[in-house]
């Protein structure tokens, strides 16, 4: 059955009876541009708000999504087969990438994430490598046997870790994850055994004690004040007990748009950033946020289709890797700004302000589109 | 279909509904508990100061008033601004930075500290919209006392915190007070107020005391003692003015004095109101009340006394006048202010009846009026009297008065023998007693006339006006007994004579020029007083000057 999700590919389209239309002729999707329309304006909306009324992150955050929708469209326009091939050395591109902000990167904030080239702007590798990533493993098993032999496993969790390990001292817990579960979850939608699925996740929870001696000071604490926020409720507790604060304070419809007084009187920290939810949550209540949920589900079940539909191994694992990491970023966002989750800096995607991530996400819904839209070319 | 899709697309499932789940229930169980904690993040309670009451004089101009002012506060704690900023506004506040700096440091323990008291409203804004986070402002009330100096005794002042310390202000703190109340405001992390949502309790403002004072008797009545103080170069003194007809009194200045308006005074000696706090021996100002003894035990205004060879041994002392004044009436002995013939008059007299009546005239008396730091006098009660105590009682020593006293004292015999507490409130209780007998207090009043028209305190006379009054020179006691350098100068009299409308009492302390008599300094500082007086009250001049055509 799964050999069923990833071999349809290889036996041509007779499958494959999508009707062409306009938006295969452009090469775009209007389904996901039309929702990604809807949140992205909600999430302005709410920006709107959480940093009213100083509007310049508005104004930049609205020109930061003007160029990624620019970026999408054109990554649209190239074949699918461009990505699969130039997939490993945008890999080991990255890999430099990361190696290279490792000896020379900006530090920011305690940390060192951005690599700045002299007069040309500034990026942060590990955002190329959330992309990079998932394209290299599904080029990887693009022309071997699936599901994977135990030895391509082996070189696949390489591919996985070399990165991961790159980005974790940075310090960037948040996109590490991101990065590693993008992998991961090629991994699995190419059709691994069961066991090891579960032999994975036996060895996660048993070593789950030694991860903790790993962790540093502050991701301790972080995760101590997860379960009792109220042990330092002035230190490590404050983000989450304000933003718990809030959100239980919106009730059901919220306070309205500027009025809610956790966000707007600054006791909600990075509430335009990676708390942003919160200020959602508190001025428009819990229905603001099953919306902006659903809008995300919406989007989400519009890639399965798309990976569903695709044509050939490496789309199909790439689309599903892209879709199911997206769910990824809004479940740990939201997971831990609601107490569920310990503090990690994961941006709410197309709401959280911020360029870099908008950019990565639009990017991974252009090469989406790409795939869907190109026919594939028999050789 | 994969299943395996499926699978990770259920887990998806399960997962966003996990997340509303975790939502709903902050949402709806913990919805109460987290609103409750939203609010006592942001609500709270804030004071709202109440105006105080504005004290004005007996024609409605004010003496004390508040207008409202902002006190730049600051949370130590939650000062969030770089060194310019902070720069800024150490400047703004005229404050050298370091001093500021050390401000905010010593305080970093606590959540409030004031960066400036009291600064006008503008001044204040301008130091807000510096933004410095953690600086805002907090409005209060500054009082101002338009009259300064002149009023300071009477008026008093408050404190910073608008609290009476001294005077009216203390003694009817609670009546000009009135009570702040208390609102719930929105509240910033940075403690900045963002919005009142709703008074939980109004101010009630503090209520306007209205005084018997009258400016313009207020003002001609220091200036006239400031000058005198100074002309003599005098260490203090007091003038009292009453209302006859009610005891209220019109005036009352000391010197020295203070400008309330300037807080960062004080010689604590110069907050005194000395006009009822301090007392002193009352000397031949109260010689009037001796003779009125002596008319109620049956004495005439014409019985004479013989006071040669102008001094009388009473025991072991030897009481002496100036010079020898002969055979006198009792009108004489107040008109020459005769040590000899009062004493030898007050030998005749029972001495328990005369203190009687001086205690009941109010001396060593409360007065009931009940002002901050006030002295009821002394008036000694031997149970038996020497010959020198029955005598020296008689001319005013070994008994102290406030020179509110005196002027009470002068008022009984103004009004006609009815004494009246003396009152500084515009609509008093009144309360009259008789205490004298009308004719003796008539026969009195013109024997003080007399002493105007024709014996030692005629540099009091008013042109146009009739007099009646009493000087009185005394000496002070010093660390050996009564010294020869130290004087007390007293005027005390009434005006007009036929129909008495103000008392007043003058008292110079100290004065150390060659002349140092009553007659000679103050009856001369109560003339010009009262002259100004009458003429500003309106008060018509004595029919018989005017001058047939």
């Amino acid at each position: 059955m799964t050999q069923d999700f990833v071999r349809r590919l290889s036996d041509t389209g007779d499958s494959f009876e999508r009707s062409l239309g306009i938006g295969d002729k452009v090469h775009l999707d209007f389904t996901i541009i039309i929702l990604l329309s809807i949140i992205s304006a909600y999430g302005l909306l709410v920006l709107y708000s959480a940093v009213y009324p100083n509007q310049s992150a508005v104004i930049s955050q609205m020109m930061k999504i003007g160029f990624a929708v620019l970026v999408m469209v054109i990554l649209a326009q190239i074949s699918p087969i461009f990505y699969q091939r130039i997939a490993p050395w945008l890999f080991i591109a990255a890999i430099f990438l990361l190696v290279a902000t490792y000896l020379f990167g900006t530090e920011v904030n305690g940390s060192r994430r951005w690599l700045r080239i002299p007069g040309f702007v500034g990026f942060q590798p590990s955002e190329v490598m959330k992309l990079a990533l998932p394209m290299a493993l599904a080029s990887y098993f693009h022309d071997r046997h699936l599901p994977p032999r135990k030895r391509h496993i082996f070189w696949a969790l390489i591919i996985i870790i070399i990165p991961t390990a790159l980005v974790v001292p940075q310090p960037d817990l948040g996109t590490a994850l991101i990065i590693c579960v993008s992998g991961i979850l090629v991994l699995l939608l190419a059709g691994i055994a069961w066991k090891f699925v579960f032999g994975a996740l036996g060895f996660a929870v048993l070593s789950a004690p030694a991860v903790w001696f790993l962790l540093r000071d502050y991701q301790q604490r972080r995760i101590l004040s997860l379960i009792d926020p109220e042990r330092d409720p002035l230190g490590d507790g404050w983000n989450i007990i304000q933003s718990k604060t809030a959100i239980g304070s919106g009730g059901l419809s919220g306070k309205g748009l500027f009025e809610g007084t956790q966000s707007h009187l600054d006791f909600l920290p990075e509430s335009q950033t990676d708390f942003i939810i919160a200020v959602l949550a508190e001025e428009m209540g819990f229905l603001g946020v099953v919306f902006l949920l659903v809008m995300y589900l919406l989007l989400m079940g519009r890639g399965i289709m798309i990976a569903i539909q695709a044509q050939d191994t490496f789309g199909r694992l790439l689309t599903g890797s892209i879709t199911f990491t997206f769910f990824v970023y809004v479940f740990v966002n939201i997971a831990m700004v609601s107490g569920l989750l310990p503090v990690v800096g994961i941006p709410l995607p197309l709401v959280s302000y911020g360029g870099t991530s908008i950019l990565t996400i639009f990017a991974g819904f252009g090469i989406m589109m790409s795939i869907h839209t190109h026919k594939r070319i028999m050789l | 279909m994969g299943i395996r899709v499926w699978l990770v697309v259920f887990a998806v499932f399960i997962a966003a509904v996990g997340l509303e789940a975790r939502l709903g229930y902050l949402y709806l169980i913990e919805k109460d508990f987290l609103q409750d904690q939203g609010d006592a993040r942001t609500i709270r309670m804030e004071r709202i100061n109440a105006h105080r009451g504005m004290i004005r004089d007996k024609r409605g101009k004010p003496m004390a008033v508040s207008s409202p002012v902002i006190s730049l506060v600051a949370n130590p704690k939650k000062i969030i601004a770089d060194q310019g900023q902070l720069l800024r506004l150490s400047e703004h506040l005229g404050i050298p930075f370091d001093e500021f700096r050390k401000k905010i440091d010593r305080a970093q323990n606590r959540d409030f500290v004031y960066l400036r008291r009291h600064m006008p409203p503008p001044d204040a804004q301008k130091a807000i919209s510096l933004g410095v986070q953690g600086v805002f402002g907090e409005k209060e009330y500054h009082r101002y006392y338009p009259a300064g100096e002149v009023s300071a005794h009477v008026v008093g002042i408050t404190d910073i915190d608008d609290r009476g310390q001294e005077g009216l202000e203390l003694a009817f703190d609670q009546w000009l007070a009135g009570s702040s109340g208390k609102k719930k405001v929105l509240k910033n992390l940075h403690g900045e107020i963002i919005r009142d949502l709703m008074p939980v309790e109004e101010a009630i403002p503090g209520r306007n005391l209205d005084l018997s004072i009258d400016l313009r008797l207020q003002f001609l009545a220091y200036r006239e003692l400031k000058s005198a103080i100074a002309h003599y170069s005098a260490a203090s003194g007091s003038i009292v003015i009453l209302d006859v007809r009610t005891g209220q009194i019109l005036s009352m200045v000391n010197q020295p004095s203070y400008n309330p308006n300037n807080r960062f005074i004080l010689d604590h000696a110069t907050l005194r109101n000395r006009a009822v706090t301090d007392q002193f021996e009352p000397g031949s100002t109260v010689k009037p009340f001796t003779v009125a003894a002596a008319l109620q035990a049956g004495y005439l205004v014409d019985s004479e006394i013989d006071t040669n060879p102008g001094f009388v041994r009473v025991g072991d002392f030897t009481v002496r006048d100036p010079s020898n004044r002969g055979i006198i009436n009792l009108s004489q002995i107040v008109a020459l202010s005769s040590q000899v013939g009062i004493s030898k008059l007050a030998l005749t007299l029972n001495e328990h009846s005369v203190r009687e009546l001086f205690q009941n005239i109010g001396f060593g008396q409360d007065t009931g009026f009940g002002f901050p730091g006030e002295r009821t006098g002394t008036l000694p009660d031997h149970r038996r009297w020497t010959d020198i105590e029955r005598a020296t009682f008689a001319y005013g020593y070994g008994l102290t008065v406030t020179p509110l006293q005196l002027a009470t004292a002068y008022l009984t015999i103004g009004s006609g023998g009815i004494k009246r507490d003396a009152t500084l409130l515009k609509n008093p209780r009144v309360s009259e007693k008789r205490v004298l007998d009308p004719v003796i207090a008539n026969e009195i009043k013109l024997m003080l006339k007399s002493v105007v028209d024709s014996g030692t305190g005629s540099k009091a006379a008013i042109a146009a006006y009739d007099v009646a009054g009493k000087t009185g020179t005394v000496r002070k006691i010093g660390r050996a007994g009564y010294e020869d350098t130290a004087h007390l100068a007293f005027f005390a009299g009434m005006t007009p004579v036929d129909n008495p409308l103000l008392v007043g009492v003058v008292l110079i302390n100290e004065p150390s020029t060659k002349e140092y008599g009553g007659g000679a300094i103050a009856a001369p500082v109560f003339s010009r007083v009262m002259s100004s007086a009458l003429r500003v009250l309106n008060i018509p001049p004595k029919q018989s000057l005017v001058v047939a055509r």
